[in-house]
C-alpha cells in the first residue's frame, strides 16, 4: 500500500526533474521555435531548423544581441497541429521564451495562434496561409508570401499565355485547402474559369484517380496544384505518367530542390511563383534583393552542402526581423518588441522588401514574387 | 468510359500486388506461429528505404536491391529471435502488443538510421507510359506485377517441391505432429520470418519508384496487407494473394467512382464486412478451438 | 493497520493527486498533468475491457475522438450547453458501441483485434474527411466548458476536475469488479466456455463492458476538447489507440491502479523525451516489447508479486 504512495511521489519527482525547472534566467534572449523537421513537411522544417541554429550560433559568436547571448529552443512538431499547440504552450510556460519563430505549415501555425494570442507573445510564422495574418492578429506576423499572392501570380501568368480554362487539384488540409479557397476567390478577376476541381490528402501515395477525372474533363488548358511537401511531387509524377500535355503550375510550397529530386523528370516545365532567393544569380543587377539573397545562398550552401530553398530564407528573414525589432526596442519586453516588429520598414530579405504596418503583418507585395520554370532540374526565371 | 475504368484497374492491380505480397507474408508467419506480425509493413519500408539510400550513394540497383533484401531478412530473423521467441506461450493480446511495439521500434530506428525525408528510386526501365486501350500503364507497374508473380511462383515451388518447404507446411497443419516427426519447429519459425521479410522487402523495392518511401511508409501498407490476409482467410496463401488484389482493385475503383477521400477506409470496411459475415475469409476453413 | 486494498488504494491516490501540484514549478506542468489524469480515466475504463473482460480493442481512441468532436460540434455549431453536449455525445457513442459490439465481440483473438482496429481507423478517416462538419485535418476550435454560467478555464481548474473524475472512475471500477458483473467478467476472462457452461451470459457482459469503456472514453474526450480549446482528428488515430492499450498493459492488466500508473508513465514519457524526440518511437516500442516479454502481467502486478515474495521469504 505504501508502495503506491511511494510510486506516486516518485513519479511526480521524476516528472519534475524530467521537465526541468522553468528557466527564469534574465540574461539570454530566449527565442523559441516549433518546426516540422519530420513528417510530410520535413523539407520545409528541416532547412528552417538548420538556418535558425546556424545563425543563432554565428550571432552568439559575434556577441549576441544587446550584449546578451541568444538561446534557441527548438521542438519538432512533425507537421501535427496539436503537437504544435502543445509545444507553443511549453515554450511559453515552461521555457519562458521572449518570442517565437516557427509554424512551418499553415495548420501548425493556426493551431499555435490559439495559444500565442491569449498569452501575448510575439509570433513570427513561417507558413503561407493568408488566414494567419488576415484578419490581423495583434501578436502574429509572417514572412512567406501568402497563398493568395501565389494564386494571383499564377493566374497572371496563365492569362498571359492565354490559358483561361483550368483544373485545380489541391491538398484537403492547411496550406493547400486555404490556397484552394483563395484561388476560387481571385480567379474571376483574372478571367480564369475553373472547370475541374479535385482534392487529395497530403499523405496520399497516388492521385491517379483524381487526375484521371481531370483528364476526362473537356477543355482543360492547364492544371494548378496547391500543396507542399510530398503531395505535389506525387501529383507531378502521376501527371506525367498519365500523359498530360497541358502545363502544370505549382505554388511556392514546392520551392525547394527536394521537390525536383522527388519528382524527377516529371518536374520539367513545371511553373511556380518563388522568392528571388532560388534564382539569385538570374536577378537583375539593380534588384535590391540581389546582394542579400546571393550572400545568404552562398552561406547556406557552404555550411550545409545542400541547395538553398525559400523555406530556409523564410526562417532567416524571421530571425533577422525579430532581432532588429529587439534592438530597436532595446529590450525583450514582449509588448515593445511586438510594436517594433510591426514597424519593420524597408527590410530587404530573401522574400522581398518588407514593410509592415498595423494592418499588414506580412509586408510583402507581388513584386517580390518571381515566376520560375523548372528546366533541366534547375530554376529558370520566367517573368 | 472504358479507358477510365481500365486506368483505375491498372492502379488497383499495382497496389494490389503489393498488398498481396504483404498479405502472403502475414500468412506465412501466421501459419508457422499463429502470430500476426504487425511489423510486416516495416519490412516493406526497410526494403524500400535501404535500396533508395544505397542507390543514392552510388551502388548499382541490382546490388542494392539484393543487399536490401538480405538486410530485411536479417531484421526479420532478429525480430523472431528477440521479440517473438521469448514470448512463447503468452496470450494473444501480449503477442499483438509485442509485434506492434516492434513495428514502432523499427520505425523509430529507421528515423535515426536514415532520416525523415522522402526517398525515391528511379524507375527500373524508364518512365515512358505505355498506352493500352486509352489508358496509360507505367512500365514500373508491369515490374511490380511481374516480380510479384515470379516471387509467388518461386514460393509455390519451395513449399510444394522442396523438403523443407513441405516441412513448413506440415508445421502449419499440426505443430505437435510435425515436432514428433522430427521437424525442427524453431528453424521453421525462423525461416518463416525470413521469408516474410523477403516478401515485404521485394514489394517495397519494386514499389518505391512509383510512390515514394519514408520511415512511415510501412504503417498503412502493413494494415492493408493484413486486411488482404484476413479477407483471403488467415493462413491461406492463395487467399492472401487474391485478397490483396481484391483490396487493391476495390480501393482504386471506389476512389475513382465514389470518393477519393475515403480510399483508405475501403480496406477496413472490407475487413469488417468479411469479419461479420464470413469470419474465416474467402478461402479459410472454419477453425475449431480446443476447450 | 491494514486497510482493504480498495479504500487504502483510493486514499493513497487521493493523497498523491492532492499533493502533486506542490511540485509543479510552472503552469505547463498542470497541462501535462491534466492530460495524464484524462488518459488515466480512459485507461481505467479500457482496463475493464482488456484486463477483466479479456477482450482487446485497438480502436478505442476512436470513441475518445467521437466524444471530443461531438462536444465540439454540438456546442460550437449548434450552441448546445457543454454539459448537454457531453451527455448526448456519450449516449451516442454508447449506442454506437452497443450496436457495433454485438457482432464484433463474437469474434476472438486476432479477428477481434482487427475488427476494433478497423472501426477505429474508419472513425479517424471519417473525422478527417467530413471537413464541412469537423474542420478536417486542420482541426476545429472548441468553446470553453461552462456549467450554469461558470466557465472552467485555466489548467489549474482542469486539474481538479480531472483529479475528481479520476477518483470517481477508480471508485466505480473497483466497485464494478466486485459486483456480479465483475465476477461474470472475470469468469469470461478465465475461460469463456467455462463461464457459459456455468450459465453466464458471456455475450451480454462482453457487450456491456465494451459499451461502458467506450462511454468512459467519450466523456473524457468531451472534457479534453473543452480543455484544449482545439482538437484535430489525430486524437482518434491508430497510434493513439495503441498508446492507450500500451498504458493499460504496461501498468498491469486487471489492475485498476495499474492502469492509472501506466497512463501517468506513458503521458510523462514523451514530455521527458521531447529533447530526444528522435528516440521517442524507439523507446516506446522498446517498452512495449520489453514489458510484454519480461513482465507480461504488467508493472504493478509484477511489482506486487515481487514484493510478496520478498515478504514471504523468512
Amino acid at each position: 500500500m505504501w508502495i503506491r504512495k511511494l510510486a506516486g511521489a516518485a513519479l511526480a519527482t521524476v516528472g519534475a526533474i524530467g521537465l526541468g525547472t522553468a528557466a527564469v534566467a534574465a540574461e539570454p534572449v530566449k527565442i523559441g521555435a516549433f518546426l516540422s523537421a519530420t513528417g510530410p513537411a520535413s523539407f520545409l522544417g528541416e532547412p528552417e531548423k538548420k538556418t535558425l541554429e546556424m545563425y543563432v550560433e554565428r550571432l552568439n559568436k559575434d556577441g549576441g544581441v544587446l550584449g546578451r547571448k541568444i538561446e534557441l529552443v527548438v521542438y519538432d512538431d512533425g507537421g501535427a497541429p496539436d503537437k504544435a499547440a502543445t509545444f507553443a504552450k511549453r515554450l511559453i510556460q515552461n521555457d519562458g521564451v521572449d518570442l517565437i519563430i516557427g509554424g512551418s505549415t499553415t495548420g501548425t501555425s493556426m493551431a499555435a495562434i490559439k495559444v500565442v494570442e491569449p498569452a501575448g507573445v510575439p509570433f513570427i510564422s513561417l507558413a503561407g496561409g493568408i488566414d494567419i495574418i488576415d484578419p490581423v492578429k495583434k501578436w502574429v506576423f509572417k514572412t512567406p508570401h501568402t497563398d493568395r499572392m501565389a494564386a494571383e501570380k499564377v493566374f497572371a501568368d496563365m492569362k498571359k499565355r492565354g490559358l483561361t480554362k483550368i483544373a485545380m487539384i489541391s491538398e484537403d488540409a492547411g496550406f493547400g485547402k486555404s490556397g484552394h479557397a483563395q484561388s476560387l476567390l481571385v480567379a474571376p478577376s483574372y478571367g480564369i474559369e475553373i472547370v475541374a476541381d479535385e482534392t487529395y490528402s497530403p499523405k496520399d501515395p497516388d492521385v491517379t484517380a483524381q487526375l484521371t477525372k481531370i483528364k476526362n474533363t473537356a477543355g482543360v488548358q492547364a492544371v494548378f496544384n496547391f500543396g507542399f511537401g510530398q503531395g505535389p511531387a506525387v501529383v507531378t509524377k502521376n501527371f506525367k505518367q498519365l500523359g498530360f500535355t497541358v502545363p502544370l503550375y505549382q505554388s511556392h510550397g514546392v520551392a525547394s530542390k527536394d521537390f525536383i529530386k522527388l519528382a524527377g523528370d516529371a518536374a520539367e516545365g513545371v511553373r511556380l511563383p518563388a522568392a528571388g532567393l532560388v534564382v539569385a544569380e538570374q536577378l537583375a543587377a539593380a534588384d535590391p534583393q540581389k546582394p542579400v539573397v546571393t550572400a545568404f545562398k552562398k552561406e547556406y550552401e557552404t555550411a550545409f552542402k545542400s541547395d538553398v530553398s525559400t523555406f530556409a530564407g523564410h526562417a532567416y528573414d524571421g530571425l533577422q526581423m525579430a532581432l532588429a525589432a529587439i534592438k530597436r526596442a532595446n529590450s525583450t519586453d514582449k509588448a515593445k518588441v511586438r510594436d517594433e516588429i510591426e514597424k519593420t520598414s524597408g527590410y530587404v530579405g530573401t522574400g522581398g522588401v518588407v514593410s509592415m504596418s498595423a494592418t499588414d503583418h506580412m509586408g510583402l507585395n507581388l513584386s517580390a514574387f518571381h515566376m520560375v520554370e523548372i528546366q533541366k532540374g534547375d530554376w529558370k526565371l520566367a517573368d | 468510359m472504358f479507358a477510365e475504368f481500365l486506368q483505375y484497374v491498372f492502379a488497383g492491380l499495382t497496389s494490389g500486388a503489393i498488398y498481396a505480397l504483404a498479405g502472403l507474408g502475414f500468412a506465412i508467419i501466421y501459419n508457422a506461429s499463429h502470430v500476426i506480425n504487425f511489423a510486416q509493413g516495416e519490412f516493406i519500408m526497410i526494403g524500400g528505404m535501404s535500396t533508395a539510400t544505397m542507390v543514392a550513394a552510388g551502388i548499382p540497383l541490382p546490388v542494392a536491391a539484393a543487399a536490401a533484401v538480405l538486410v530485411t531478412m536479417l531484421v526479420g530473423v532478429a525480430l523472431e529471435k528477440f521479440a517473438v521467441e521469448p514470448a512463447k506461450g503468452a496470450d494473444v493480446t501480449a503477442i499483438i502488443i509485442i509485434t506492434i511495439g516492434a513495428s514502432i521500434f523499427l520505425r523509430g530506428a529507421a528515423q535515426i538510421i536514415w532520416d525523415k525525408e522522402f526517398h525515391a528510386l528511379p524507375a527500373f526501365s524508364g518512365e515512358t507510359p505505355i498506352a493500352v486501350l486509352g489508358a496509360t500503364l507505367m512500365p514500373q507497374s508491369v515490374w511490380v506485377v511481374g516480380v510479384s508473380m515470379v516471387v509467388i511462383a518461386a514460393l509455390w515451388w519451395f513449399f510444394n517441391r522442396t523438403l523443407f518447404g513441405k516441412a513448413m507446411l506440415a508445421t502449419s497443419f499440426n505443430r505437435l505432429a510435425a515436432q514428433l516427426v522430427g521437424i525442427g519447429v524453431k528453424k521453421v519459425l525462423m525461416v518463416s520470418f525470413a521469408l516474410s521479410a523477403m516478401l515485404g522487402a521485394v514489394g517495397g523495392i519494386v514499389m518505391t519508384p512509383i510512390t515514394f518511401t519514408n520511415y512511415e511508409a510501412g504503417i498503412m501498407l502493413g494494415l492493408k496487407g493484413f486486411s488482404a490476409a484476413v479477407l483471403g482467410g488467415l493462413g491461406n496463401g492463395l487467399g492472401a494473394i487474391v485478397g490483396g488484389l481484391v483490396v487493391g482493385i476495390a480501393e482504386a475503383l471506389a476512389s475513382g467512382y465514389l470518393s477519393s477521400a475515403y480510399k483508405d477506409a475501403i480496406a477496413f470496411v472490407i475487413i469488417l464486412f468479411v469479419l461479420f459475415f464470413m469470419p474465416s475469409g474467402l478461402f479459410g476453413k472454419k477453425g475449431t478451438d480446443r476447450v | 493497520m491494514m486497510l482493504s486494498p480498495r479504500t487504502g488504494g483510493l486514499a493513497a491516490l487521493a493523497f498523491v493527486v492532492s499533493l502533486a501540484p506542490a511540485f509543479f514549478p510552472n503552469a505547463y506542468f498542470y497541462d501535462v498533468a491534466v492530460n495524464a489524469l484524462f488518459n488515466a480515466v480512459v485507461c481505467v475504463g479500457l482496463n475493464l475491457l482488456i484486463g477483466y473482460g479479456g477482450q482487446i480493442s485497438l480502436g478505442h481512441a476512436g470513441f475518445f475522438a467521437l466524444g471530443a468532436y461531438g462536444s465540439a460540434i454540438l456546442t460550437g455549431t449548434h450552441g448546445m450547453s457543454p454539459l448537454a453536449a457531453l451527455a448526448v455525445s456519450a449516449a451516442a457513442v454508447g449506442v454506437l458501441a452497443f450496436v457495433v459490439g454485438r457482432p464484433i465481440l463474437r469474434l476472438k483473438g486476432h479477428y477481434l483485434a482487427m475488427a476494433t482496429l478497423g472501426i477505429g481507423i474508419i472513425i479517424h478517416i471519417v473525422l478527417k474527411t467530413e471537413s464541412q462538419i469537423t474542420g478536417g485535418p486542420d482541426g476545429i476550435g472548441v468553446d470553453p466548458f461552462t456549467v450554469l454560467g461558470l466557465a472552467v478555464s485555466g489548467d489549474k481548474a482542469w486539474y481538479w476536475v480531472g483529479a475528481g473524475l479520476l477518483l470517481f472512475s477508480v471508485w466505480t471500477s473497483l466497485n464494478l469488479i466486485d459486483s456480479p458483473m465483475g465476477r461474470a467478467l472475470r469468469a469470461v476472462h478465465g475461460s469463456e466456455v467455462g463461464a457459459e457452461v456455468v450459465g453466464v451470459d458471456t455475450g451480454r457482459y462482453k457487450v456491456l463492458v465494451f459499451t461502458l469503456s467506450a462511454v468512459f472514453a467519450s466523456v473524457v474526450g468531451s472534457l479534453f476538447a473543452h480543455k484544449n480549446g482545439f482538437i484535430t482528428p489525430d486524437i482518434g488515430s491508430f497510434f493513439r489507440s495503441i498508446e492507450l492499450v500500451t498504458m493499460v498493459v504496461l501498468g498491469g492488466m486487471a489492475s485498476t491502479f495499474g492502469a492509472v500508473v501506466g497512463a501517468v508513465i506513458l503521458t510523462l514519457l514523451p514530455q521527458m523525451l521531447a529533447s530526444f524526440e528522435d528516440y521517442e518511437a524507439m523507446v516506446l516500442g522498446g517498452i512495449m516489447m520489453g514489458t510484454m516479454i519480461f513482465m507480461p502481467k504488467g508493472l504493478l502486478p509484477s511489482l506486487r508479486a515481487a514484493f510478496k515474495r520478498r515478504r514471504a521469504a523468512p
